[in-house]
């Protein structure tokens, strides 16, 4: 085990090291140390039980029961929200690895882990949520029997690519949690093979996320009618992987500033700012295809009534944060560094609710607002995500080292 | 360590590959339409011709051993006001005005019955995940398989007429929809809807056969007396009947890519709830793009190719994550 510092109350893992390890993986993260059962993990605990024990109910008397689905409207929040939105928060993790080893861009690197961390719990918790939501989920199995699948379905791919990217998204996070043993020899022979396979996991880990999250936009291609021409188009996959990967940007900046507040730790602004602006020119090009797109197919922005003001709303929250961050002087501030994340993580999560629930029309009599029980569930696999994020940052060595 | 230009055009060079086959506006490698299976089986409804007894309904669910569907809280009569996990089979009234004449748009009214449309490329056996729902090679029905069905519900979003009906009500839930009563054929049966209809409003065949006969009647003079086929469309049983007016039109012909059930009304379909679909499939537009992409996998090895050389290159000399 690690030793651990009192005074600092911090773990003090990278000095008590065997030599022959890596030596810049062990300095530049630290684990938080202190107590987990704190408070706030209190409230959360009590949420996840009220979670869980709606879960039991919804096993026991169906779907109908704690949700207010109905034929007109099959998918409701835990797919919007849970899945499709659950894992583009989860795609920290993914945005980072393609800055830092795609782009090389190895300043970047002290933020990767802390961002593989919320990835781990978004994409894991996304597929509680799936199979919560599934039916028949005795039958889920067959997902993965390759003879009795239908390669067809956009589903299909979906599930098996999201399903694989959480075993990986584990492995990224596995030596994170084998620096916590440094005197088990098992736990660095473990980690030392782990660092030669290193290219071709960090590989298949931006591959996956670019593969899945453009198909979650695909879904909707063949609800055809049914989904507004504001956003049934071709480029829902590309709309979809793009502020995807806007998210992860948005969300790396959101938590570390967040957590750098709750942990009382020095903000890493300089860099959060270089990443924010990765996100904003990301953005315009978003922008642009998007409003390229509208004008050649003529769609309706203006009169579509409920939708329009919707429409308007999702595209002014993906244009503030451009606008903020182009400004180089507004960029330095804090401040404007965390609207500019929030305003994106909105922006992103609400184009997923429009493209799934608000602007999909089944036909006349059909409506869908959450039920309490539906809402409370999506609240405790919140609450279960956060727990053990605080769980984590406090016993193993995950966000960046001080540099004090 | 900066980005070396090399380095922005392999990434761009890799990644963008993936995204250049999102944004072609017409994908290179359209998918083939697909055509009527010669053996097909199918209906004909013709609005003009049914009375509204609901004959079909209540056949419908003695043959399905589908339950009563309360609407109304008394619990006395099977009344559904929809489709459900209950009733697959359905006659709903359109209403006009004064409602004075029938099969007219404007002050009048028209029945339709909504059921399974068995379309010829289907949205929900190309959504499901698990081949639960598929076509029989044979007759083109669209069948369901309870046990591959993992209850994603994926096929009630891809349906343009929201006909798979999921049991929300059920710990071990089904989807339930209209299977034209495929189970009936060895034994030289048909679907129940057609078998109980009594005024040839419904008639089950050969969609080809289904298709002559829709046009047949499209041609007869409005006012004349002519023979309707009861039950079947090769029946020798027939109704002589004086022919109403038809709008110029076969529902189903052409409609999302064609299906086996065929309507004939003299109200514009969309007033009767039916939506106007372009003539090809969306199952053709999303399996294009998506087997644009992900054809024999070529695009996500080749990306996973590069990225691999990639991150190989920039992790020499660097730590794990």
């Amino acid at each position: 085990m690690a030793e651990f510092d009192e005074t600092l109350g911090r773990n003090t893992v990278a000095d008590s090291v065997p030599a022959g390890v890596h030596a810049r993986s062990l300095t530049e993260f630290e684990s938080l140390g202190g107590k987990v059962i704190t408070k706030p993990f209190l409230v959360l605990a009590a949420l996840a039980l009220i979670g869980v024990i709606l879960m039991l109910y919804r096993y026991m008397a169906g779907l109908g029961a704690v949700t207010n689905l109905s034929d007109g409207y099959p998918w409701g929040i835990w797919i919007t929200y849970d899945v499709l939105i659950g894992t583009a928060l989860g795609c920290g993790g993914y945005a980072t690895a393609i800055l830092v080893y795609a782009f090389n861009r190895w300043e970047y690197h002290p933020v990767v882990r802390s961002a593989v961390l919320t990835s781990v719990f978004g994409y894991s918790l996304a597929g509680l949520a799936i199979f919560l939501d599934i039916g028949r989920y005795w039958n889920g199995y067959k997902l993965f029997l390759p003879w009795s699948v239908n390669f067809n379905s956009v589903l299909v791919e979906v599930a098996l690519c999201i399903a694989a990217y959480v075993v990986v998204l584990w492995i990224e996070l596995l030596p994170a949690i084998l620096e916590r043993y440094p005197d088990n020899a098992k736990a660095v022979a473990t980690r030392q093979r782990l660092e030669r396979w290193l290219p071709v996991i960090v590989a298949v880990g931006i591959l996956l996320p670019t593969m899945h999250q453009s198909s979650l936009g695909t879904l909707m291609i063949i609800a055809g009618h049914k989904l507004s021409p504001l956003w049934q188009t071709s480029l829902l996959p590309f709309y979809f992987l793009l502020s995807a990967i806007a998210m992860g940007f948005a969300v790396t900046v959101f938590e570390s500033i967040l957590s750098s507040m709750a942990f009382k730790r020095p903000y890493e602004t300089p860099m959060l700012a270089r990443i924010s602006v990765c996100m904003a020119w990301l953005l315009v090009v978003y922008l642009a295809v998007r409003f390229a797109d509208l004008l050649l197919r003529g769609a309706p922005v203006f009169t579509s009534g409920f939708l329009s003001f919707m429409f308007i709303l999702e595209n002014l929250l993906y244009l503030a944060p451009v606008i903020i961050l182009l400004s180089p002087a507004l960029r330095q501030s804090l401040r404007w560094l965390f609207l500019s994340a929030i305003s994106m993580l909105l922006a992103g999560s609400l184009y997923r609710f429009d493209a799934f629930l608000i602007g999909y029309n089944p036909g006349p009599g059909w409506h869908y607002f959450p039920a309490p029980a539906e809402i409370f569930i999506t609240l405790g696999i919140v609450a279960l995500e956060l727990m053990a994020y605080l769980y984590f940052v406090k016993r193993f060595p995950v966000l960046p080292t001080e540099h004090a | 360590m900066g980005l070396s230009r090399r380095d922005f055009l392999k990434v761009s060079a890799s990644g963008g590959l993936l995204l250049a086959s999102n944004l072609a506006p017409v994908p290179a490698l359209a998918r083939d339409p697909v055509p009527r299976l010669p053996e097909a089986v199918g209906i004909l409804y013709d609005a003009t011709a049914c009375i509204g007894c609901k004959a079909c309904m209540s056949a419908c669910k003695e043959y399905n051993h589908l339950p009563p569907d309360h609407y109304n809280p008394s619990n006395i009569w099977d009344d559904p006001i929809d489709l459900s996990a209950k009733t697959v089979n359905i006659v709903k009234l359109y209403v006009n005005g004064t409602a004075q004449a029938k099969d007219q748009e404007i002050n009048g009214y028209s029945y339709i019955r909504r059921f399974c449309m068995h379309c010829v490329d289907p949205s929900c056996t190309s959504a499901c995940p698990v081949r639960a729902l598929h076509k029989a090679s044979n007759t083109g029905v669209v069948m369901y398989d309870k046990s591959a069905c993992i209850g994603c519900r994926y096929c009630q979003i891809a349906c343009p007429y929201n006909i798979p009906k999921f049991q929300w009500d059920q710990a071990f839930p089904q989807i339930v929809k209209c299977q034209l009563c495929s189970q009936r054929f060895a034994q030289g049966g048909y679907s129940a809807c057609c078998e109980f209809c009594p005024t040839g409003a419904s008639i089950f065949g050969n969609v080809q056969d289904l298709l002559k006969e829709a046009k047949r009647r499209l041609s007869l003079k409005v006012g004349e007396f002519a023979d309707y086929p009861l039950q079947r469309v090769d029946s020798p049983n027939k109704v002589s009947r004086q022919v109403t007016p038809y709008l110029q039109h076969i529902y189903g012909d052409k409609e999302g890519g064609g299906s086996q059930v065929l309507m004939l009304a003299n109200v514009p379909f969309n007033k009767l709830g039916l939506p106007q679909l372009p003539p090809t499939s969306q199952a053709s537009h999303s399996e294009t793009l998506y087997h644009t992409l992900y054809k024999g996998m070529i695009v996500p090895y080749v990306v996973l190719g590069g990225l691999f050389a990639l991150i190989y290159k920039n992790t020499t000399g660097h730590g794990l994550p």
